[in-house]
C-alpha cells in the first residue's frame, strides 16, 4: 500500500539554506548540498527545495540542482522563480524530479499545462500560500506571500488542478515557524476542492502535528522545514510516532525507533536500564551494495 | 570484472532526469555516459532508458533523434541488457492513450492507460509503495519482498501475465515491473529509491555480461 510521506522542505536564500519565520525573518542553516545529504541519511521520503531569494539575488535553479542532486537519493522537487517551460526542462535535467510553481498558477496558468503536456502531470506541483484575511476567510498569496491573489486558496488549487497540476502543496503563511501545528481547516478546505494528492506545510513543532494532518482525506505528504533542521533523525522519530498512531510509513533506516516510547512533545524517552544493558553488544555493520 | 569497466549508456532524448540515474550509478562505482549519439549507444553493453514526461512527446523525440534502428539492433538483435525506468518502461509497450493514441517501441505486448478510477488512492500515484515480486529474475533475486520503491506516475501499463515480474497495490494491483528476456522495465524510480533502488541498479549492472577485450578498448 502507498505510504504517507515525510517531506523535507529546504528554503534557499542567496545560496544558503535558511529557517523561515512568518515569511519575514530568516535564520541561516548552511550549505544546500550538506542539508540534502543529512536529510537523506535521516530517513526523509522526499525533498522540496524552494529558492526564496529576491528575484535580483536569485541563482539559477538548475545550477543549484546540479550542486545538490548528486547527494540526493530520494525524490527531489524544486521551485522558486520558474516562469518558462525551458526552465522546467533545465531544472528537471539537472536532477530535480518535479517542479513547484506558485506565482505562475496565478499569472500564467498555461505554464502548468505546457509543463504537464511535456513532463507529465506528476512532475508539476502547484504551491498554494495562504493565510486568513481580516474577515477570517482564507486568502491566497503569490510572490513569496507578498502579493494578494484575490482568490481563495481552494479556487487557486482548483485552477491549478484544472490546468494539469499533479499535486498541491499547501503552505500556511501564518503558521510558518510557529510550531503550533498545521492549519487543518485550511487543508480540509483545499482538499475538498481538488482530487489530486495534497502535501501540507507550515507549523510543525512536534511529531504529533504530523499525525493530525495524516488523518485528513487527500493528504499524501507531510512537509516540514524548520522542524527537521539541527536535530538528527527527526524524520525517523516522526515516522515511529506516526506508525504507533496506526499510519503506514516507510521505515527503511536501520535506526527506526520502532520499540521506543515518546514524551508528550514527541521526544524519545530513555529506555530502561535492563534494555540498555542488553543492547551493549549489538553492532550495526554498514551494508556495502 | 568490476563494475567500472561495464560500458553503460543512459539514453539522453531530452526527457527526464538523466543526472539522477547517472549519480545513482556513480554511487555504485559505474561511470555511465549519457548520450543520444547512435555510435555511443551502439558501443554500450547495457542501456538505460530513463524518463519523466509524456508518452507522445518522448516517442517523437526518439524518432527524431533516429534512435529506433540502433536500439532495435542492440536490444532485440544483440540482446544486450536494457532497463526502462518509469516512462522508459511504458515506452516498451505497443501504444499509450496519454494525450491521444501514440505508438510505443512495441517490444513488449502491452498498452499504457490512465490509472483506473476505482483505485483507493488519489491519482497521480506519488510516493513510496511496496513492490511485490511475482517472478524471480537477476534484477530482483536479492531484493526483499514488499520493499519500498518510489512511484510517480498517472499512467500505468496493462501487460499480459507472462511479462509481469512485480506488482504494487493501490487498492488494486498495478504493474510495477516487466521483463522479456534481456529487456527489463520498472514503473518506479530505482535512482530515487535509496538503498533498495541502488540494490536493483547493482543487479542490473551485474546482469551485463563481461566484456570482450576489443569492446574494452573501445570505452
Amino acid at each position: 500500500m502507498l505510504k504517507q510521506r515525510i517531506v523535507g522542505v529546504l528554503l534557499v536564500r542567496e545560496g544558503i539554506v535558511v529557517q523561515s519565520l512568518g515569511f519575514q525573518r530568516y535564520l541561516p542553516v548552511g550549505k544546500p548540498a550538506i542539508a540534502v545529504e543529512h536529510l537523506n541519511r535521516w530517513g526523509i521520503d522526499e525533498i522540496v527545495m524552494l529558492d526564496i531569494s529576491s528575484p535580483q539575488a536569485r541563482l539559477r535553479l538548475d545550477v543549484l540542482m546540479e550542486r545538490v542532486a548528486p547527494y540526493c537519493l530520494v525524490p527531489l522537487a524544486a521551485g522558486g522563480g520558474i516562469r518558462t517551460v525551458d526552465q522546467i526542462r533545465d531544472v528537471i535535467k539537472s536532477g530535480a524530479d518535479r517542479v513547484v510553481l506558485n506565482t505562475a498558477v496565478l499569472d500564467d496558468p498555461k505554464l502548468i499545462t505546457q509543463g504537464a503536456d511535456r513532463f507529465g502531470a506528476q512532475a508539476i506541483i502547484a504551491s498554494i500560500d495562504a493565510k486568513p484575511g481580516d474577515d477570517g476567510r482564507y486568502e491566497a498569496f503569490v510572490d513569496g506571500g507578498r502579493r494578494r491573489a484575490h482568490l481563495t486558496p481552494a479556487e487557486m488549487a482548483k485552477r491549478a488542478e484544472d490546468h494539469g497540476a499533479g499535486e498541491i502543496l499547501i503552505q500556511a503563511i501564518h503558521r510558518d515557524g510557529a510550531k503550533s501545528g498545521y492549519d487543518l481547516d485550511l487543508v480540509a478546505e483545499i482538499s475538498k476542492a481538488v482530487s489530486v494528492p495534497i502535501v501540507v506545510l507550515g507549523g510543525v513543532g512536534s511529531p504529533f502535528h504530523f499525525v493530525e494532518a495524516a488523518r485528513l482525506p487527500g493528504v499524501c505528504g507531510l512537509a516540514a522545514g524548520n522542524y527537521l533542521h539541527f536535530t538528527e533523525h527527526t524524520a525517523t522519530v516522526a515516522k515511529a510516532v506516526l506508525k504507533k498512531a496506526g499510519i503506514a510509513m516507510r521505515q527503511d533506516s536501520y535506526a527506526d525507533y520502532r520499540d521506543f516510547s515518546f514524551s508528550e512533545d514527541g521526544r524519545l524517552l530513555k529506555r530502561s536500564d535492563a534494555e540498555l544493558e542488553d543492547m551493549l553488544f549489538i553492532h550495526y555493520v554498514d551494508e556495502v551494495i | 570484472m568490476s563494475v567500472q569497466s561495464r560500458n553503460v549508456c543512459i539514453i539522453d532524448y531530452g526527457m527526464g532526469n538523466l543526472s539522477s540515474v547517472a549519480s545513482a550509478l556513480a554511487s555504485l562505482g559505474c561511470a555511465a555516459v549519457s548520450s543520444a549519439d547512435t555510435v555511443r549507444i551502439a558501443q554500450a553493453d547495457g542501456l538505460i532508458l530513463p524518463g519523466v514526461g509524456a508518452f507522445g512527446e518522448a516517442m517523437s523525440r526518439i524518432h527524431a533523434l533516429g534512435l529506433i534502428k540502433v536500439l532495435e539492433r542492440r536490444v532485440l538483435g544483440d540482446k544486450i541488457p536494457f532497463l526502462g525506468i518509469c516512462l522508459g518502461m511504458q515506452l516498451l509497450g505497443r501504444d499509450s492513450t496519454e494525450g491521444g493514441l501514440h505508438q510505443g517501441l512495441g517490444w513488449i505486448d502491452a498498452s499504457v492507460d490512465r490509472i483506473p478510477a476505482d483505485v483507493s488512492i488519489r491519482v497521480p500515484h506519488i510516493g513510496w509503495n511496496e513492490v511485490a515480486w511475482t517472478v524471480e529474475s537477476p534484477l530482483n533475486g536479492n531484493l526483499e519482498q514488499n520493499g519500498h520503491f518510489y512511484f510517480n506516475h498517472s499512467y500505468c501499463m496493462q501487460a499480459p501475465n507472462e511479462v509481469i515480474t512485480a506488482v504494487t497495490d493501490v487498492g488494486k494491483p498495478l504493474v510495477a515491473a516487466v521483463r522479456r528476456g534481456n529487456i527489463w522495465g520498472v514503473q518506479f524510480h530505482p535512482e530515487k529509491s535509496q538503498n533498495n533502488g541502488r540494490r536493483l541498479l547493482r543487479n542490473f549492472l551485474n546482469a551485463i555480461p563481461i566484456l570482450s577485450p576489443e569492446a574494452q578498448t573501445a570505452c
